[in-house]
Order: C-alpha cells, then sequence, then structure tokens
C-alpha cells in the first residue's frame, strides 16, 4: 500500500504504527504526540508543585507552627523550586506547543531529529524519577532551595546528589530540544517562507533555543561540580579549601538568569500569535517584535548578577548588572506596547484565549515593574531576599509563563484534540484563577516592603493580615485552576468536534485538519509572494 | 503500517547534520568555556600557588600528548578525504590510526594520573590538603576534574569513530553519505581545541 | 538535494596545517620557557588561539562551509569572550 495514503488515513491521535496503545505513544517520534506526553507529564508534575504551594501557603496562615516543621518547610520549598523550574517552566511551552507546532507553523513534516526528540522526552522522564528519588528515598528531602547554593549544597546532609543529577539530565533534555529546533528553523522551512514570513512564536522559540543552547551547559557542568564536591571535596566552591562560593553563584545565575527568558520568551510568542488572531488585524511592528526577541535573548545573557547584589559582589560589577537589567526592561515594553497597538481598531472576538492574553499583559507589566524596583541597586538591598522577590518573580513566571500557557493551550486546544471545550465554564475558570491570582500574590509585595524575609515557616505578628489574605488567595486560585483541568479533560474526549480554523487564524496549523494527520501535511505548502502568518484583511 | 514513519524519516540532508553536530559542540565549548573561566578567576586570587603547582606537572608528557592529538585530528580529517575519493581502506586505515593514538594518549594520561595518585595527590587526599596551600589544592582539583573530563570525551569520541568505521566497512556511510564520518571527525578536532588550551594552562604557564 | 557541491580537501593542505600547528606548539614551549611574566600567560593564550584559529578554519572546514556557520561559531566564542569578561567585572574591583 501506498505509503503517503497510510499517513492520511488517520489523525495523530488515532493512527496505528508499530506498537499498540501506550507504547505507541512513548516510542513514538510524531512530534506531536511528543509534544502531548510533554503536556501530560508536565501536567502531572505541575499539579505536584501546586499542591507543594498550597501547602507553604497554609503553613505561613498562621505565625509559628500551623502544619509543618522548619525543616519540612524548607524542603516543600526546595521541592516546590525544583519541580516548578526545572520540569514545569523551563520546559515549558517549547515542549509542548513549540514540539506540537513549530514543523507545523513552518511548514515541514516533522522536527529535523524527531529520534533525539523522543530522547529528550526520555532525558526528561529520567530527570523527573531522578529528582523524586531524591525526596523519596535516602538521608533527607533536600533543603538548598531549588538554587543549590555553595557552601550548603555540599555540606548538606540530605540527599541531594539525585537531585542535582536529575537536574543535570533535565538540563541535557532541555538543549536537545533547543538543538532539534534550531536544525529545524534553519533547514526545514517549507519553499517561500522567508525568515521575515516567520510566525512569531517560531521567531521566540528560536531564540530561546539560543539560549538554551548556550546557557544550560554552564549549569549542568556546575552542578556536576558540586556533585563532585559531596563526592570527593575537591575544594572548587569549598571556601574552607580556597574555593569561592560567590563564584558559584555567578555560574549558577550565568544559567539562570538566561532561564527567565527560556520560559518568557515563548510565552510572549504565544501571545503574539493570540493577539493578531482575536483581534483579525496585523500584529504592530512585526520586525520590531523579532528584534527585541532577540535583544532580550542577548542581553538577558548577561545581567545574571542582579541576582547577586548582596552577595559581596565588586561595585563595578553592580552598577554594569543593574545598568543592563534596565537595558532588558526596553524591549520588554516594546513588547508590550506592540500588542496593546496590535488590538488598537481592531475587531476584536473576545474568547477565553483573549481573556488569558489581556491577563497576561497585565500580570506581566506588574512584574516587569516591580523587576526595575529590583534591579535598582540600593532598592534591592532594601528589599533583597524578601517576600517582595517572591511576589516579583511569580508575577512574572507564573503570571507571565503560566498565563500565556493557559492562554496558548485555550487557543490551540480545538487544533491538538481536535475538539472544542466548553467556553462558559473556562471563561469562569479563568476569572477565579485570576482573582485567586492577584489575591494570593500582591499582599507579598506589601509583606516584602515591609521586611518579612522569604524562605521562612514563620513570620512576625505584624505580617498576619497579609498573609491570611494570600493564603485565602491561594484557595481561590486552586478552585480555577480545578475548573480549568476538568474542563479541558472533559472535552479533549466529550466536547464538540471542532472546526479546522474556529478562530479564523493565519498561521499554517490552520490550515491542516484538527487534530492534524500523521504528517501534517498532504503536500509541503508553498508560501506565495502576499501571503503572511498576520495578512488579514 | 511501518512504511508512513519511514516518509518522515527518510531524507538524508548532510548540512542539517552537520549544524546538529556545530550546535552540540557549541555547548560542549561552553561546559569546557565555565572550566577555563574557573580556572582563570582562581589563577587571578591564586597567582604565585597556580606557578608553583604547575612545576609539579611534567610538560614533556604534555608535549608528546599534545602531538598525538594535533596528529590524530589530521588523520581524521585525512579520512574524510579519502571517503570522499571513494578509497575506503584508507579511509579506515586513517581512522584505525586516530583510534590507536587515541588510545595511546588514554595510556599516557592514566600513567600520568598514575604517578600523581602515588605521590597523594589526588582530590580529597589527606597529603593535600596538609602540606599544599589552598591555591595548590585548586589547582589540582581543577587539573583533574578538567583533564579527567577531557579523557572522558576522548573515550565518547573513540567510540564514535569505532561506530563510524563499523558503518564504513559495511558500506552504510560512503562518498555520497559522509555525515556521520564528517561529524565525528568535528567532535574530534573539537576535543583536540580543549586540549589546545589545557595543554598550556595546566603545563607551560609556570 | 544540495549535498553535491563538496569541497574535497586535499592531503596536501592537511599536512601543512599539521605542520604549522606543531611548529606553533613548539614555539609555545621554548616560549613560555623564557621568563616574561604575566606576558607569559597572553604568549601562550595566543599561540593556542592561533593553534585553534587553524583548527577550525581547516580541519572543521570552516574555510568552505556557509557564512551563517562560520557567524555562529564566532558569536558563540565571542558570547563566550564576553562572559569571562562580565565576570572579572567581579573580580579585578573587588
Amino acid at each position: 500500500m501506498n505509503s503517503t495514503s497510510v499517513a492520511n488515513e488517520a489523525n495523530y491521535l488515532k493512527y496505528k504504527g508499530k506498537y499498540k496503545g501506550l507504547l505507541g505513544w512513548i516510542f513514538s517520534t510524531d512530534h506531536k504526540r511528543i509534544g502531548l506526553l510533554y503536556l501530560y507529564s508536565m501536567a502531572i508534575m505541575f499539579s505536584v508543585g501546586v499542591l507543594l504551594g498550597l501547602a507553604m501557603k497554609l503553613e505561613l496562615l498562621a505565625p509559628g507552627k500551623t502544619i509543618m516543621e522548619a525543616q519540612t518547610y524548607n524542603a516543600t520549598f526546595t521541592v516546590h523550586g525544583v519541580i516548578m523550574i526545572f520540569m514545569v517552566v523551563v520546559p515549558g511551552l517549547p515542549a509542548v506547543f513549540g514540539n506540537f507546532l513549530l514543523p507545523i507553523m513552518i511548514g515541514a513534516k516533522d522536527v529535523a531529529f524527531p529520534k533525539l526528540n523522543l530522547l529528550s522526552w526520555w532525558f526528561y522522564v529520567a530527570g523527573v524519577f531522578l529528582v523524586l528519588s531524591a525526596i523519596l528515598f535516602g538521608s533527607g528531602t533536600p533543603d538548598t532551595g531549588w538554587t543549590f547554593y555553595a557552601p550548603y549544597s555540599f555540606k548538606s546532609g540530605t540527599n541531594l546528589l539525585p537531585a542535582i543529577f536529575g537536574a543535570f539530565i533535565l538540563g541535557f533534555s532541555s538543549i536537545l530540544t533547543g538543538l532539534n529546533f534550531l536544525v529545524t528553523i534553519h533547514r526545514l522551512r517549507c519553499p517561500g517562507l522567508k525568515w521575515t514570513k516567520l510566525p512569531l512564536f517560531v521567531w521566540t522559540l528560536y531564540g530561546t533555543a539560543w539560549i538554551q543552547l548556550l546557557a544550560t551547559p554552564v549549569v549542568g557542568i556546575t552542578l556536576v561540580l558540586v556533585a563532585l564536591e559531596r563526592i570527593f571535596g575537591v575544594g572548587v566552591f569549598d571556601p574552607a579549601l580556597g574555593g569561592d562560593p560567590i563564584l558559584y553563584q555567578h555560574l549558577f545565575w550565568i544559567y539562570s538568569h538566561p532561564a527567565v527568558y527560556i520560559m518568557i520568551l515563548p510565552a510572549m510568542g504565544a501571545i503574539s500569535e493570540i493577539i493578531p488572531t482575536f483581534s483579525q488585524k496585523h500584529i504592530f511592528g512585526y520586525k520590531a517584535i523579532i528584534a527585541s526577541t532577540m535583544a532580550i535573548a542577548f542581553v538577558g545573557y548577561l545581567v545574571w548578577g542582579h541576582h547577586m547584589f548582596t552577595a559581596g559582589m565588586s561595585g563595578t560589577a553592580q552598577y554594569y548588572f543593574s545598568l543592563l537589567t534596565f537595558l532588558v526592561a526596553i524591549p520588554s515594553a516594546i513588547k508590550v506596547f506592540n500588542w496593546i497597538s496590535t488590538m488598537y481598531k481592531g475587531s476584536i472576538n473576545i474568547q477565553t484565549p483573549f481573556y488569558w492574553a489581556v491577563s497576561f499583559i497585565f500580570v506581566f507589566m506588574i512584574g516587569g515593574l516591580s523587576g526595575l524596583v529590583l534591579g535598582a541597586l540600593a532598592a534591592n538591598i532594601y528589599v533583597h531576599d524578601t517576600a517582595f522577590v517572591v511576589a516579583h518573580f511569580h508575577y512574572i513566571v507564573f503570571g507571565g509563563t503560566g498565563f500565556a500557557f493557559f492562554a496558548a493551550i485555550h487557543y490551540w486546544f480545538p487544533k491538538i484534540f481536535g475538539r472544542m471545550y466548553d467556553k462558559t465554564w473556562a471563561n469562569t475558570g479563568w476569572l477565579i484563577f485570576f482573582i485567586g491570582f492577584v489575591t494570593l500574590y500582591s499582599p507579598m509585595f506589601y509583606l516584602g516592603m515591609m521586611g518579612m524575609p522569604r524562605r521562612y515557616y514563620d513570620y512576625l505578628q505584624e505580617f498576619h493580615g497579609g498573609n491570611i489574605l494570600s493564603t485565602i488567595g491561594s484557595w481561590i486560585l486552586v478552585t480555577g485552576f480545578v475548573i480549568i483541568i476538568v474542563n479541558l479533560v472533559r472535552s479533549a474526549s466529550k466536547g464538540p468536534k471542532a472546526e479546522m480554523n474556529p478562530w479564523h487564524g493565519k498561521t499554517l496549523e490552520w490550515t491542516v485538519p484538527s487534530p492534524p494527520p500523521l504528517e501534517n501535511f498532504d503536500e509541503i505548502p508553498v508560501i506565495e509572494e502576499n501571503d503572511g502568518p498576520y495578512n488579514y484583511k | 503500517m511501518e512504511q508512513a514513519k519511514h516518509v518522515v524519516h527518510d531524507h538524508y540532508d548532510a548540512e542539517a547534520s552537520k549544524i546538529g553536530m556545530w550546535l552540540f559542540i557549541f555547548t560542549e565549548l561552553l561546559l569546557f568555556g565555565v572550566l577555563f573561566v574557573i580556572y582563570a578567576v582562581y589563577r587571578y586570587i591564586n597567582h604565585e600557588a597556580f606557578h608553583l603547582a604547575a612545576e609539579e606537572l611534567d610538560s614533556f608528557v604534555g608535549a608528546v600528548n599534545t602531538v598525538i592529538l594535533l596528529v590524530s585530528s589530521m588523520t581524521i580529517a585525512m579520512s574524510t578525504t579519502s571517503l570522499q575519493k571513494k578509497n575506503k581502506a584508507l579511509t579506515l586505515a586513517l581512522a584505525g590510526i586516530t583510534l590507536i593514538l587515541g588510545v595511546v594518549f588514554l595510556v599516557n594520561k592514566y600513567f600520568e594520573w598514575g604517578a600523581k595518585f602515588d605521590h597523594g595527590i589526588f582530590p580529597g587526599s589527606e597529603y593535600l590538603i596538609e602540606n599544599l596551600s589552598q591555591g595548590e589544592i585548586l589547582f589540582f582539583g581543577l587539573y583533574f576534574i578538567m583533564t579527567g573530563l577531557h579523557a572522558l570525551h576522548i573515550i565518547i569520541g573513540l567510540v564514535l569513530i569505532a561506530v563510524v568505521m563499523r558503518k564504513v566497512y559495511t558500506g552504510k556511510v560512503h562518498a555520497e553519505r559522509a555525515a556521520l564520518l564528517e561529524n565525528s571527525g568535528l567532535y574530534w578536532h573539537l576535543v583536540d581545541i580543549i586540549w589546545i588550551f589545557l595543554f598550556p594552562l595546566f603545563y607551560l604557564i609556570h | 538535494m544540495e549535498n553535491e557541491k563538496h569541497h574535497i580537501v586535499p592531503y596536501r593542505l592537511y599536512i601543512f596545517v599539521l605542520i604549522a600547528l606543531l611548529a606553533l606548539t613548539f614555539l609555545s614551549i621554548a616560549i613560555t620557557g623564557i621568563e616574561l611574566g604575566s606576558l607569559t600567560v597572553a604568549g601562550a593564550l595566543a599561540f593556542a588561539s592561533v593553534k585553534t584559529f587553524l583548527v577550525l578554519r581547516y580541519f572543521m572546514h570552516l574555510k568552505y562551509d556557509k557564512p551563517y556557520i562560520v557567524a555562529m561559531v564566532i558569536f558563540v566564542f565571542a558570547i563566550f569572550v564576553v562572559t569571562i569578561v562580565v565576570t572579572f567585572l567581579d573580580y579585578l574591583y573587588r
């Protein structure tokens, strides 16, 4: 039988390959199935992380011990951090939507190295299990915080080695995904799809992939050094043997600050797709958005020191890092202006993804502006390591990446599953989630300004009011989260069949059936001179 | 039903593989780059101690290993040329020489490390901590980490070359499909470049 | 596919490059043998950089590759150098 006809008999959810059932998924090299594998594994890890966060908030409901001891609290925020950073937001949008959409958006049948792509997911799973083994077995759950700061990371008696090794493997998975995407974007664009016609989501994936590729090895080797330190006592970061713990912080943040841009750039890309579609208007400043994406990726690589203003760096370095940090704000602001300008005089179609996108802009702006407070040297010393910082990065990472992720899942859901969700429940879920989010994190800005430090299970009586509000916020947020998840899970199998192009988008994924067939396209599309990802009439 | 998957995979794009290998090499460069940053910082802080400690290393052995790696780099580069000229026997011979030279490098390294261990110089040893200054401990710590990681890369490179030789032998890698050999060569040259910097920084500067 | 236009590098060129690399190696050994103070480090690194350039350009075929691959390599080396410089903004002025 002819192979192309086989490919198009069934959509990617249905087709039968060499293996059946679950094996047909975990050994599939189809980029769409791999994207869903990531979606499911990340959804599980995200739920675990949310539960841990909920537990921390419950502990902070009242001063003193509420539900856990200090050591348990330390372990809880460590595991919450490791899960949320390394297993959820860093793979984040690229692993799920990048995998699913990148080849379709550029008119290709798959990524450049499909087997490597599957290997990335296997590395991801291996990393997850290693970290989980550190929690469940051995001499106690890691309690260093997700940053594994030296020298505590090799003095702590807890079971850190598997966690460190797990983070290393997760990094490997991230590198391979980035490598794959870069080669795919360079080599597999369909005829006529010039660089200046790429959808912005693809552009942000391109920038992200470069950061994944160039920053992740830095943390990889640094974590290996910490492991060697624990095993052999080499002395590289051990002040007792002449090592410099601040050098560890440098190396750690050389990765982990760009990692923030790994999280946020694809989020911005998804928003840049959603806003033109629901405004039915060409994106405002296409090239400015590309330029700002690349500027963020590049400058973001060179500002790591703003995490270390109180660590004991030289004054010169502090000035430099503070200045560059302010510079990163410019391209981020450019994007916000472009999104708002895209909506201006557009025919706006208010749907769930649009709600998420607009609330993304709102929380991202608050997160970004509070970032400037932290980037200013004097203010930073005042609020360093307080709840203010926690509020800031949750507004950026959860409010930014998280909201964009929900926007993306509601936007591409009909394409991915071929079914539509219940819009009323989706909107209700969004509203409750948004109210919960603001209630949860806004008080922490205030608490931080008043001097409540982060990473303590206890606080002074005067911070009680704000903490109660924040904890109540966490309950509202989780209520919204449950509604969203139940609605999506139910609709994936029971929702009404979705059309090919329910939102009237112009990018290539809307030209293939929902859900897409195994090899995406019957024939590789050709982009004409007048076509473009945002050419609305 | 198997054919369905084949359509996706059955395209040979030498340039894609080449970029893929280059991108991977970039990650390796940064991996070692971090170690060079650490070396630079500690050398700057412990100038005198690094000076002293470097004299412990035998620059003759280092020089021999440098020559070995440079020659092996040339032979693996030549093997691509001979494959393109459709001379299978010469390709295998040149890759084989690379393989042997790589093993000789590792044997040298083994004896070099062994001698250090005999003198009580290894990470975490009592001799180091009691008799040497902090800067010297750092020097030897970095020496073992960096040459050790480099040796690990030599081993990976050797395995890669061995696999390619097998594929050249069975005819899966040939003049029209030379990407695998070229990319293994690229990887081997990367290992060479790392050594080009390791050699002066540890053996020569004292 | 565009795999045909492959440049075949002659053996002779590789031998020349190897001779140059070996000569540079022995030169750097000789130079670092002389006491030059802090110039020793700079000298040794300069020789290593020239050698790396030769390996990249000839052994790794960058001379015959498309410009964008060359640009990527330069970019990565530049990023690395900038990272070192920025790190030293801390250590030089502490």
